[in-house]
């Protein structure tokens, strides 16, 4: 699948929902699915600036696709997060970087959004694609 | 303190209505404001004050000889004296406009970089706000002054027995905040003022969050340097007040050059104005200074003593409540303190609890609320820190305290 369809597919599932409290349900359901950090990575260097929590981040490449792994100490954190994980993950660095993420808006996290926004989902999305330029380098 | 003895029927209900934003919704819930101690929530007389300054007498002061400024000027000294009543100090001229707190503090740690020399000391107690840290430490960085630390208990409370034992003659200069932000801890000033005196060192002491609270009498307090911000008490951010006894403020140099600091200038030499001029360089927060006096006049005809009565009921309710809830640790337990619960519950994170609760239209504060190392003393990340203030209700409190087993819900 592409960013763009697996996007679409999130959009898809939080569209069932007409409500906020079962949108973070959801949410944190999708939490206790993200694929976990190894400890060892779990570092400072590691942590993404900007995050009220704390926000680990790691990305491994396998073939020529990246596959991104991550934790966090909280929990709807760890639900955002993995949200960008499964939408990111497994996908050529040159997809990652040209990527829009207009569907977070389209999910109703759109508050997230925000520069300033303690839980820092622009860090993260900055650090996914900063993951993704430094492995491109490599695959040219 | 000068509180009045009769508490009057307390008529929350009226008083709401003087503040417009109280009645908006947050994610279609009614608001429930519990962030005071970030910031306090604006009347109507004290937007009036503003509306009527731009409407009617907009100008810059100190130097016009028409009628605007003439206007402008009076009112801002004017507000410069219900200051100087309020917190009643001796001279209006005791009272400095500053930009709020984190302003005093610096202006005092500068003015005290030529006062001080190596091997002075300066005594902080541990649960300070970054801002009553920060200046301290790069003071004593530029004169190798030793920057000590007084202690706390596990209530919250600091630890007085130790802080006589820090006082020595190299003490020079003992910054306590009134009111602790992270804990709502009421620091017992007076007898840190007079063991400070005992060795001739200066106090300033933080009032920001007493400020809107407890109505502090400098006189009586013999305090040195007493800071507040406007916008905690329902005035406008970016204006607050430094006191300064006289004799200090006389001592202290300029902290910054600019117009209005001035009596003379050449190329060849300055002579500073005198107080409180010396130290309001540049046109001030003209209608700022004029709002913060508006906002003293609407506390003040509400009463400090009914404030904090009324406000310390709502503490005990929501305490009693909260810790009806499993799991529940409050952190700062001193047997005197202000409207300010701040809590965990115990495998959740501050920040999701605090998500949540915006989510049903409350808001909280969460993080190290700019006092990491009391975060740290406590070994935690942060907490969700629930403030109250005089327009707060019961009701409110019934609210927030169903949002936050909801939120607990939720999360395990």
């Amino acid at each position: 699948m592409t960013i763009q369809e697996k996007q679409q597919e999130v959009i898809e599932e939080f569209s069932m929902f007409d409500d906020w409290m079962q949108r973070y349900e959801y949410m944190i359901e999708l939490g206790k699915s993200l694929p976990l950090i190894e400890e060892k990575y779990k570092i400072d260097e590691n942590l993404i600036k900007g995050c009220q929590s704390k926000v680990w981040v790691h990305a491994e490449l396998e073939g020529d696709k990246l596959a991104f792994t991550a934790d966090s100490d909280a929990i709807i954190t760890k639900g955002i997060v993995a949200i960008l994980i499964r939408v990111f993950s497994n996908q050529h660095p040159s997809e990652i970087i040209e990527a829009d993420t207009k569907f977070i808006d389209e999910i109703g996290l759109k508050e997230h959004l925000s520069p300033t926004r303690a839980n820092g989902l622009v860090s993260m999305i900055k650090q996914l694609k900063m993951y993704a330029v430094a492995y491109q380098t490599q695959l040219n | 303190m000068r509180q009045q003895t009769q508490a009057k029927t307390f008529e929350v209900e009226k008083i709401r209505k003087d503040f417009p934003i109280l009645s908006r919704k947050v994610n279609g819930y009614p608001l429930v404001y519990f962030d005071n101690a970030a910031t306090a929530q604006t009347p109507k007389q004290v937007m009036d004050a503003i509306v009527d300054y731009y409407s009617g007498y907009n100008a810059n002061i100190h130097r016009g000889v028409h009628t605007l400024s003439q206007e402008a000027t009076d009112k801002y000294e004017q507000a410069r004296i219900k200051i100087q009543k309020h917190f009643n100090a001796e001279n209006a001229h005791e009272i400095i406009f500053t930009s709020g707190t984190t302003h005093g503090i610096n202006m005092v740690a500068n003015g005290f970089a030529s006062l001080l020399k190596k091997g002075d000391e300066i005594l902080v107690s541990a649960m300070e706000h970054h801002s009553n840290i920060v200046p301290w430490q790069m003071l004593c960085e530029k004169t190798g002054a030793k920057l000590r630390v007084i202690p706390m208990n596990d209530k919250g409370e600091l630890i007085y027995s130790e802080f006589e034992t820090l006082v020595s003659e190299k003490t020079r200069l003992v910054f306590v905040n009134h009111v602790s932000n992270a804990l709502g801890t009421v620091n017992p000033i007076k007898k840190i003022i007079e063991k400070a005196h005992s060795v001739n060192a200066a106090v300033l002491i933080d009032g920001a969050q007493a400020a809107p609270h407890i109505k502090a009498d400098v006189q009586e307090l013999d305090v040195d340097f007493y800071v507040v911000s406007a916008h905690k008490m329902c005035g406008p951010t970016g204006v607050g007040a430094l006191y300064g006894k006289e004799e200090w403020l006389e001592k202290l140099p300029p902290y910054q050059g600019g117009g209005e600091m001035i009596a003379t200038v050449s190329f060849e030499k300055t002579t500073y104005a005198g107080l409180p001029h010396k130290f309001e360089a540049g046109t001030p927060n003209i209608c700022g200074g004029i709002a913060f006096g508006a906002a003293l006049d609407y506390m003040n005809e509400i009463g400090f003593y009914e404030i904090a009565t009324y406000e310390h009921e709502l503490l005990e309710y929501a305490t009693k409540k909260l810790k009806e809830i499993e799991g529940m640790k409050i952190y700062g337990e001193a047997a005197e303190k202000t409207a300010v619960i701040s809590f965990n519950i115990e495998g959740l994170h501050p920040y999701d609890i605090g998500t949540l609760l915006d989510k049903m239209g409350i808001a909280v504060r969460t993080g190290h609320h700019c006092a990491q190392p009391v975060m740290d003393f406590f070994k935690i990340p942060g907490t969700v820190r629930a403030s109250f203030a005089f327009y707060n209700t019961f009701n409110e409190i019934d609210l927030f305290i169903e949002a936050v087993k909801k939120a607990k819900m939720m999360l395990q």
